[in-house]
Formats: structure tokens, C-alpha cells, sequence
């Protein structure tokens, strides 16, 4: 075990990246869900066969969506440098990279979403119709309580990505384990601050996926 | 009272122009059950679908109870079709919710207070005999018991009319049987007209007062049952009522006979008596009978002897006895 590594714990610096990395994902991925999920509610709805077809609305939203998820997220992250510079008044640290990495994961949550909302059968969505139910009731009683489950499962897997790039934020100036493993394990040639880093990450995600998992199980009213 | 006027839908596809209806005309009575039958793609999903307007009439108009649907905003539009429930084939439940819960979804859409619904739904699980279950989730239960929800869920709000599409197309015989006889009690006790929208002639058979038969978008014959089942006078409607007598290996050439029992018959050997008193060679072609709430319903296609002696012998019994028939001809002639 090289002395750094020692070091990092005894100072806390391990520490830290670990908080740092779970709370630039969640936080992220709170502002990345309050703007996916409408938007996702709205590619849903605007569709052809959604309740209230849009097709000029949803060809906008999806170009939208497509152009930013088409673009690698190392390539946007520096491209939206300026953006999260407007918005933070700083282009370095762990408040630039979240918005960085909301702009990053706000359209990849609205495909998750619009996905998890297109699983709702038609058929319950017809019958709500049919009992008279307005729009903005089958979105907030049928669509999104049908999806929730599916809702759950996305958001674990969207946790997991943005935890991703959070590592990657970490090049440019956020904080994190991708930081650590980076500056001290990769610039410095320690492998073992390396591992230690994806070891931390695999029981990070390990912690999410199960925890969502067993969440989106006792949510779901299907199985049983 | 429901009148469909001159309705007629066109889609408009990738692949063209299609027309699921044209010049549809009928009129539905309060308390009436009311049939459509027609074979796939007649375009009977459709045409219910125009009666409470999830699907928009090219032409023509649904008038409920004087109100012209096409002419009402969206609001009150969405206000009319609490009136008017609907069932399905597939059931169409809220899967996330319990069967208490999905009864009270559209007491909800009318904003009845909470207490006030839960006391509603309550009373319409107990109609449709599932009180018992009522903090079951749908994936707990049977086709049956997932339909009788739909039901009580399509009744809840006051309901006048009830769509029914297909409703028993899912299910096994003796369930079907259990549903139209719900059916039939709801209607008879709560006074709901209902429209029943297949393609088994049985389901007609034991419920239904009138029936429209429908083909290629169009009401080809539109009668009393009785009398559809009687004197059924376009061909798709002696198709859907003989139904399997229409192989070659079944008959071969002959009169083909159709008795129908109403419910006053069955209780008598009729077809021996019948053999015995014509001395007449029948041969039993299909056969199928229902006890529907008590009564039996059901039908016999007979095969006649060439002997059209004998076959008049046969014939004269059947109006001497009051039972009724039909003929059916032979799909075996028509084909060659
Ligand atoms: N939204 C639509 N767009 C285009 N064509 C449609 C649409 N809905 C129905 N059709 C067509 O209209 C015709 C009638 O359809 P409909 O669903 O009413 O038939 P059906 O009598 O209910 O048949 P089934 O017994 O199979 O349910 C079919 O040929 C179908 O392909
Ligand atoms: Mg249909």
C-alpha cells in the first residue's frame, strides 16, 4: 500500500470523494428528474398514439432530446463549461459540474421516462377516457401511478449513469472519486488509489441498484 | 335513448383511405340489451367507440338522451360519458391500484367526496359478488373476477348505458356464462341499457333483446333476436348462426336446420320426440345448449333426410309444436 493512499484516508480526502460523488449524482439527478420527467411526460402525451397527439411539439422535443444524448458526454461536459459558468459564476468545482451533468442527464431521463410511460397499456388509458377523465387526470392518476414501478427502475439506472459521468467530471475540475483516482492514482502512479476508487464505485452502485431494486419491487402491485 | 344517424368513419392511413363504417342508422332503447354482432374487422369496435366518442364520426351524428355529442364542448362532453361505462375484452384495470381503488376511479373523475365513493363502490363490489376482495390488487384475481370489477367500476358513477366490447371474448365458457347472467341482473335491477358488442352468435343468444349484425362497416339485418335467430335474411347473419356446418366433410349436399331453443322447449326431448314421431333419419350436426340464468338457451342444427317427404314430415312437426327453426343451406352447394 503506497503512503498517499494512507494519507488520503488519515486526511479524509477518501472520505470526502465519496460524499462528494453520491451527492453531485443525487443532487444531479433530482434537477435532471424535474426537468426529464416533464419532458418525458410530454413526449408521451404529444406522441401519435399518446392522449393528446402533437406531432409538430413531439418532433421538436425528440430533435431536441436526440441532439444532446447524441453528443459524448466528455465532449458536452467542456462544451457546457460557459453554460454552468452563467449559471454558477464558476466554470470549476462540484456546482459547475452538477449543471454540467444535468444538462448531460435531463434528456437521457426523458427517454427513460417517455419509455416507462409508454409500458402503461393503452387500454387503461381508453377506459379513463371512457369514464371522462381529462387529460391532466389520466396523466396524474393512470400514467404515472400505472408507471411508477417502471419509473423506479429507470431512475436506478439513470443514478447509475450520471454516477458515471460524475467520475468523468472529475478530469475537468468536480470533485469526487474521479477526481482522487485521476490526480493522485492515474497522474501520480499509484494503481492501488486506483482501485480503491473502483472498488468504492462498484459498492456505490452495488448500494443503489439494490436498494432502487428492492424499492421498485415493493412498490409494483403486479408481482405478488 | 341512444340514436346513431347516418354515421359513417373513414381512417386515414399510411396505405390510404379506410372506411370502418358507412351510413350506420340505429337506435338503441332505454332498457333494452342491445347486440352487434359481425365477424372480424366489421368495424363493431369502431362504431361503439363513436358511441361515447373516443373515436370522432367522419359524418353523421350519436344522439344521447337529445344531447348531439358532436355538438357538446369538450367539457361537457367529458361530463356526458360518465353516464355512458364501458368494458373491454382485456379488462383495462388500474394494475397499481386495489379493486376497491379502481371502483373508485371514476367517482373520483365526478369529484364525489371520498367517504361518499368508498360507500358507492362498496355497494357495486357487493353487486357484482366481490366484496370480499376488495383490497385484492387485479393480478390477484381471475379473468372473471377482473371483468366483474370492470363492471362495478363501469357502473359506478351513475351509469345509464354500458358499452360492453368483446367483453366475454377472454374468458372460459362457464365464465362467460357467469358474466352474461351479471349482465342480465344488471340490467334488470339497476335498469342499465347495455350494448353488447361480439362475434359469438351465443352471447346474442342468451341476453340480448335486439341486435344489429354488421359487415364490411355496414348493418347488414337489425331485428329482434327471435326473429334474427328465426329468419335470420342476409347471408353473413346465416353464416354467424350456422356457424361449423360449412365443411364438406360435416354434409354433404341436403337441407341444413337450425332449432332454436328459447327457453320453453328444452325441458322436452324435443329432438327424439321429434325422430320418433317423423320416423325421420336426422342427423345431429352440431349442438349447443346454455342454461342462462336459469333458462335454457342453446341451438341444434340438423342435418335432413334427402326424402323430401320425410323432410316435410319434419318440418310440419316443428310448426305443429310451436318450435322454432330455420334453414340453413348448405355452404357445400353455395361453394361449388
Ligand atoms: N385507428 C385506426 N386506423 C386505421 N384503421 C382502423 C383504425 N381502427 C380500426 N381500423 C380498421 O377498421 C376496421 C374495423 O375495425 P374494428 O376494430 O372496428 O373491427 P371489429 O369489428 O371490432 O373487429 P374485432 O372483432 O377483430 O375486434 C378494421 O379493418 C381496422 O383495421
Ligand atoms: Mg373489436
Amino acid at each position: 500500500m503506497s503512503e498517499l493512499l494512507i494519507k488520503l484516508w488519515e486526511s479524509g480526502t477518501i472520505q470526502k470523494g465519496i460524499w462528494e460523488t453520491v451527492y453531485m449524482t443525487f443532487i444531479s439527478a433530482f434537477f435532471s428528474y424535474l426537468i426529464g420527467l416533464p419532458l418525458g411526460i410530454l413526449l408521451n402525451v404529444t406522441d401519435k398514439d399518446g392522449i393528446h397527439p402533437m406531432p409538430w411539439l413531439y418532433r421538436i422535443l425528440s430533435i431536441a432530446v436526440n441532439i444532446f444524448r447524441s453528443i459524448p458526454f466528455v465532449i458536452l461536459m467542456v462544451a457546457m463549461l460557459p453554460v454552468a459558468k452563467l449559471i454558477t459564476g464558476t466554470s470549476l468545482g462540484n456546482r459547475a459540474m452538477i449543471v454540467t451533468l444535468i444538462i448531460a442527464a435531463a434528456p437521457y431521463v426523458a427517454r427513460m421516462a417517455e419509455s416507462s410511460f409508454k409500458e402503461v397499456g393503452g387500454g387503461v388509458i381508453e377506459a379513463a377516457k371512457s369514464m371522462g377523465a381529462s387529460d391532466m387526470r389520466i396523466i396524474c392518476r393512470v400514467l404515472i401511478p400505472e408507471a411508477k414501478p417502471s419509473l423506479i427502475v429507470g431512475s436506478v439506472i439513470s443514478l447509475v449513469t450520471i454516477l458515471g459521468y460524475s467520475a468523468m467530471a472529475g478530469t475537468i475540475g468536480g470533485g469526487g472519486l474521479g477526481m482522487i483516482a485521476v490526480s493522485f492514482g492515474y497522474q501520480r502512479f499509484n494503481d492501488d488509489i486506483i482501485w480503491v476508487c473502483v472498488l468504492l464505485t462498484i459498492v456505490i452502485v452495488q448500494i443503489i441498484q439494490e436498494v432502487g431494486m428492492l424499492i421498485a419491487r415493493k412498490t409494483d402491485k403486479r408481482i405478488r | 335513448m341512444i340514436q346513431i344517424e347516418d354515421l359513417s368513419k373513414t381512417f386515414h392511413t399510411a396505405a390510404g383511405e379506410f372506411t370502418a363504417l358507412s351510413d350506420v342508422n340505429l337506435t338503441v332503447n332505454d332498457g333494452e340489451i342491445f347486440g352487434i354482432i359481425g365477424l372480424s374487422g366489421a368495424g363493431k369496435s369502431t362504431l361503439v367507440r363513436c358511441i361515447n366518442y373516443l373515436e370522432v364520426p367522419t359524418n353523421g351524428r350519436v344522439v344521447i338522451d337529445g344531447d348531439e355529442l358532436g355538438k357538446l364542448s369538450k367539457k361537457e362532453l367529458l361530463i356526458k360519458r360518465r353516464s355512458i361505462g364501458m368494458i373491454f375484452q382485456g379488462f383495462n384495470l388500474l394494475e397499481q391500484r386495489t379493486v376497491l381503488k379502481n371502483v373508485c376511479f371514476p367517482l373520483e373523475i365526478a369529484k364525489m367526496p371520498k367517504s361518499d365513493a368508498v360507500k358507492r363502490a362498496r355497494e357495486l363490489l357487493a353487486l357484482v359478488g366481490l366484496s370480499d376482495k376488495e383490497n385484492s390488487y387485479p393480478s390477484q384475481l381471475s379473468g372473471g373476477q377482473k371483468q366483474r370489477v370492470a363492471i362495478a367500476r363501469a357502473l359506478a358513477a351513475e351509469t345509464k348505458y354500458l358499452l360492453c366490447d368483446e367483453a366475454t371474448s377472454a374468458l372460459d365458457p362457464d365464465t362467460t356464462r357467469s358474466i352474461l347472467e351479471l349482465l342480465k341482473k344488471v340490467n334488470r335491477e339497476l335498469g342499465v341499457t347495455i350494448i353488447v358488442i361480439t362475434h359469438e352468435m351465443k352471447v346474442i343468444e342468451s341476453i340480448c333483446d335486439r341486435a344489429a349484425v354488421i359487415d364490411g362497416g355496414r348493418i347488414a339485418e337489425l331485428a329482434a333476436v327471435s326473429e334474427l335467430f328465426a329468419s335470420p335474411k342476409s347471408d353473413i347473419a346465416r353464416k354467424l348462426i350456422l356457424p361449423s356446418v360449412n365443411t364438406a366433410s360435416e354434409i354433404k349436399g341436403g337441407r341444413v336446420i337450425r332449432i332454436t331453443f328459447d327457453g320453453e322447449n328444452s325441458f322436452k326431448p324435443t329432438v327424439a320426440n321429434l325422430i320418433l314421431t317423423c320416423q325421420a333419419p336426422l342427423n345431429i350436426l352440431k349442438a349447443d345448449t346454455e342454461d342462462i340464468g336459469g333458462v335454457a338457451c342453446g341451438y341444434i342444427i340438423l342435418g335432413l333426410p334427402d326424402d323430401t317427404a320425410v323432410a316435410d314430415r319434419v318440418i310440419r312437426y316443428l310448426e305443429d309444436n310451436n318450435i322454432s327453426y330455420s334453414f340453413g343451406e348448405s355452404e357445400v352447394e353455395k361453394n361449388v
